[in-house]
């Protein structure tokens, strides 16, 4: 019977381990259909008036959603923009419209392309740390979450565009 | 049999490729072509002449004999600019007193927002090595111009404006040459070896 109890502790333990690494570099948040996974940002500079942050956005309904922006107590307001690198151009442009999720898509925002954009943070973002903030969907509503602060990408996406050259 | 006349046409047009770039590419820039490097190295390394975030001017005249590296940016970008310039911060401290050997500038393309005590502050998130420059409109447009960078202003709809600009990392050698560009999502080892081989300086552009 003891070594039962043992085993229940182990076990509760490689439970709780495995709990605690998951949220350490994972997160996500839901609202309906709509599931927010790992909102991060990038550790600020000091006094930067805007900040990029960063997440996937799933909609596993049947209709489509736009994530149109949000707001955070941390900045005056939170829009979605886009970053194009073109001929070794970057061009950075707001989206109004936001950006639309199709039914049972993921939309991934990351560094070097689609991303959310805090308009003059009243602090700087220390990494570590967190922040809460609201997302505005045209069809769920808003969505809770909380982002958190990070030097670099939590995981090494697949983003390494592997477009095989120029093989026209 | 279309297949095979395609797969040759690939092979030869593959072999113009290479030799294009084998006889356009410069020592440092071996290994991974870039857009950027085949627009002509001739055309990098102008004269221009810039204030510091700490109030010192440094011009291309003040930099005959060091290796550098220049990037183009702003602070009202929230994305590549700070993603450039805390990835060249983690590469010089992996690097240490290495990276003591070539100067790292960062020259903004929008002197209206970034104020010099703007640029100080903004600064100290990253290596103390990377000088932040900016100069008057004019002073801005020959550094563009100096290294054939390009930067525009774009208005917004909120009456904001934002700023259109080269993204890449010009490096240069100690000899005055164009040393190729950095690409930021190069392997970092790739990365780093550029560095290594800017930081020893002694090569000599042909």
């Amino acid at each position: 019977m003891s070594s039962g109890l043992k085993l229940t502790v182990k076990l509760t333990c490689i439970l709780a381990a495995a709990v605690l690494s998951t949220s350490a570099f994972a997160h996500q948040f839901s609202q309906g259909d709509i599931k927010i996974g790992h909102p991060w940002s990038r550790v600020s500079p000091s006094t930067a008036p805007v900040a990029g942050a960063y997440l996937t956005v799933t909609n596993s309904g049947t209709e489509p959603d736009r994530l149109t922006g949000g707001s955070t107590p941390i900045a005056d307001r939170i829009e979605v923009h886009q970053m194009t690198l073109d001929d070794g151009i970057a061009r950075m442009r707001p989206l109004p419209d936001g950006i639309e999720v199709a039914p049972g898509a993921s939309v991934e925002l990351a560094p070097g392309g689609i991303h959310l954009m805090l308009i003059k943070p009243n602090q700087q973002l220390i990494e570590g740390s967190s922040f809460k903030a609201t997302l505005e969907f045209a069809r769920a509503g808003t969505v809770e979450i909380e982002f958190v602060v990070q030097r670099n990408p939590a995981v090494e996406t697949g983003s390494g565009n592997e477009h095989g050259g120029h093989g026209q | 049999m279309s297949g095979l006349r395609a797969f040759r046409f690939m092979v030869w047009a593959g072999i113009v490729v290479l030799g294009v770039f084998v006889i356009g590419s410069t020592p440092l820039s071996g290994g991974s072509p870039t857009d950027e490097v085949s627009s002509g190295t001739a055309k990098v390394g102008g004269s221009f002449s810039l204030v510091s975030h700490g109030g010192e001017r440094v011009d291309n005249q003040s930099l005959v004999g060091r290796a550098y590296l220049v990037f183009f940016g702003f602070t009202y970008c929230p994305d590549i600019c700070p993603t450039t310039l805390f990835e060249l911060t983690d590469l010089m401290t992996e690097l240490g007193p290495v990276a003591d050997r070539f100067k790292v500038l960062f020259i903004t393309v929008d002197p209206e927002r970034d104020t010099q005590e703007a640029l100080a502050s903004y600064m100290t998130s990253f290596d103390s090595r990377i000088a932040a420059l900016r100069g008057t409109a004019a002073e801005t447009d020959a550094a563009l111009k100096a290294f054939s960078a390009y930067a525009k202003r774009v208005p917004l709809e909120s009456g904001e404006y934002t700023m259109d600009h080269t993204a890449g990392v010009f490096l240069m050698k100690a000899d005055g040459g164009f040393g190729g560009m950095m690409d930021m999502h190069e392997p970092r080892e790739t990365r780093l070896e550029k560095l290594r081989r800017l930081a020893k300086g002694q090569v000599t552009s042909s």
